[in-house]
């Protein structure tokens, strides 16, 4: 958007917090909820790489970064590493995070009157592996989509997209406003300075109502996968007993 | 009651994912006693199009149109969408892959449908619910997601499902939706392959390396083994940071999901973050100095040695079991 005869972008980012990668899994009630009691969270890290894009093209004056998230207080701290990260506003849609269909929902609802020239999320979250809410958000706003970006420049409204494919990249040019869901390459993660942890606790933080979303789907139990059984172990000097197996035994080749 | 699935077209081609997908969906519209209807989009010829049939489809519609001939999420989304609505479908089957992934959802937003991504197995079917086993928590888990809509899309896991032909006939229709030119905003402006060797999503072997091996100048053990196995390379993410190799082969959390039927790890411990990526591999086998290596833990074959020995001797093995 122009903003007195300069055009400056504005940004919103999709946090979501997962658990940490090293995280034990468990689940509890007869396997129909994840256990969270000792779980530590974690910013996604995909989003963690939009956040850090969205600084890098708003810095200097050339936008604002939003970010939202939708979850309960348990969020704020996430939400302020986030504002530490460079943000400049963050919103909190308080209510669960129950599926992609919800958030895309709730997310769609906040900006839908905001002209945001730029929606990041990360490519999926590291808990559901979803790969979802960009593409949910992206028809909900009647805009185009990117759900796996490798790389994202900005020039003069439209953006240069390199799109993941098998085996190589698709570059896209789309004009402004656009989601992308972002992956590994689109940014290196910044590290909070000092200034920005400071200033994070000043910086706004609305909370806001959740809307009602049917529900399409829900899942109903989890499972963890069967263990895979102890190695067979070949000796070093008898690696053809290795083709064998891998023939005879496990037909993989 | 009837089912749709998606054909994606490389080129005008058809990879193996595609005829995984319509055989799925094949066993999903047997077990709801319905039919199966397969949509291409692009620009592919009869030959390749009556191919769909091998598998199960019983009418494949082709939407040929010019400005349809290159990918773009949001005009796809309509015309699957047009083609659900056009046939009736309450279930549209779709690939997980790359495209699969920026398609699926908007498919399902249009149709308001229930939406699962990532399926590994068959749906369970309840009387009008559906539900659908995916992986989560990065491969540490699944969850059971069931579809409560009338209208439902599931996106199918490529290398989770297996072939299977049937016998029977199809035939080809045109199909012609209209289509805004709102849903062209997004311009390609150029595809760029970097391999025309089987990329690791689609890899049915991958052999892969990690800081075992001490140095990029010792790669080529490597790449001599994935040539003796016609396998696709991989590494994990320390040497992808190093610069070793580049990040098209990191596999791992952060990097690259392989679903491949055998998976070599050579020199890598097996952190958490790498083994997010390859939990759905379907036989394991690591080589590693050492015998306390993590890794081992999850593998199905091991072999405790220094990889520079080891790996060689093993290409030499494959080669000569292959009459190479």
């Amino acid at each position: 958007m122009f903003v007195k005869n300069r055009w400056t972008m504005k940004i919103l980012v999709c946090i979501s917090q997962v658990p940490d990668t090293t995280s034990k899994i468990t689940f509890t009630a007869d396997n129909t909820e994840l256990q969270t009691a000792g779980l530590q969270y974690i910013i996604n890290p995909y989003d963690e790489i939009a956040l850090s894009k969205a600084v890098a093209l708003a810095e200097g004056g050339n936008g604002s970064v939003t970010v939202i998230t939708i979850g309960g207080s348990g969020t704020e701290a996430t939400i302020r590493k986030a504002l530490a990260i460079g943000a400049d506003e963050a919103v909190r849609v308080d209510a669960a995070p129950r599926d992609g269909w919800f958030v895309a929902n709730q997310i769609a609802r906040y900006a839908k009157d905001q002209q945001f020239d730029l929606i990041l999320t990360g490519k999926e979250s590291i808990d559901y592996n979803g790969s979802q809410v960009a593409a949910f958000i992206g028809e909900l706003l009647g805009i185009p989509s990117v759900s796996t970006a490798k790389k994202l420049e900005i020039a003069n409204g439209t953006a240069m997209v390199d799109r993941e494919i098998e085996g190589g990249k698709e570059v896209l040019s789309i004009p402004l406003p656009l989601i992308v869901g972002v992956a590994e390459g689109v940014a290196e993660p910044r590290i909070p300075n000092m200034r920005g942890i400071m200033g994070a606790r000043t910086k706004p933080l609305q909370v806001a109502a959740a809307i009602e979303v049917p529900v399409l789907a829900e899942i109903v139990r989890y499972e963890t996968p069967e263990p895979r059984g102890a190695v067979t172990l070949v000796d070093s000097n008898e690696v053809e007993k290795l083709v064998d197996l891998l023939h005879n035994r496990a037909r993989v080749i | 009651m009837s089912v749709l699935v998606y054909a994606e077209n490389t080129e005008g081609k058809f990879k193996k994912s595609v005829y995984e997908v319509v055989s799925y969906a094949k066993a999903v519209a047997d077990s709801l006693g319905t039919s199966l209807t397969a949509l291409s989009i692009g620009n592919v010829e009869q030959q390749e199009l009556t191919s769909l049939g091998r598998y199960g489809a019983e009418t494949v519609l082709t939407a040929s149109a010019e400005q349809l001939q290159q990918f773009t999420n949001q005009a796809y989304a309509s015309v699957v969408a047009a083609a659900a609505d056009h046939i009736g479908a309450t279930l549209v089957v779709i690939s997980n892959t790359f495209s699969g992934k920026g398609l699926a959802p908007r498919v399902a937003a249009k149709l308001g449908a229930g939406f699962a991504d990532g399926a590994v197995e068959l749906p369970r079917v309840e009387s009008t619910k559906l539900g659908i086993k995916k992986t989560a928590f990065s491969g540490k888990a699944f969850a059971v997601v069931e579809l409560l809509s009338a209208k439902k899309v599931v996106a199918l896991t490529p290398n989770a499902f297996e072939l299977r032909e049937t016998e029977g006939s199809v035939q080809v229709v045109p199909f012609s939706p209209s289509v805004g030119a709102g849903d062209f905003t997004a311009v390609i402006q150029d595809i760029v392959r970097t391999t025309d060797k089987v990329t690791l999503p689609d890899a049915e072997i991958v052999v892969s390396a990690g800081r075992g091996l001490k140095g990029p100048e010792n790669w080529h053990i490597v790449e001599e083994l994935a040539e003796a196995l016609g396998a696709a390379m991989a590494c994990s993410k320390p040497v992808s940071d190093a610069g070793w190799r580049p990040h098209s082969e990191h596999v791992g959390q952060t990097g690259i999901s392989v679903s491949p039927n055998l998976y070599i790890a050579i020199g890598i411990s097996g952190a958490i973050q790498h083994l997010a990526g390859i939990s759905a591999s379907k036989t394991i086998v690591v080589i590693n100095k050492d015998p306390e290596a993590p890794f081992f833990k999850v593998a199905d074959y091991g072999i405790v040695g220094d990889a520079f020995e080891v790996v060689p001797k093993l290409t030499a093995a494959i080669k000569a079991y292959k009459g190479l």
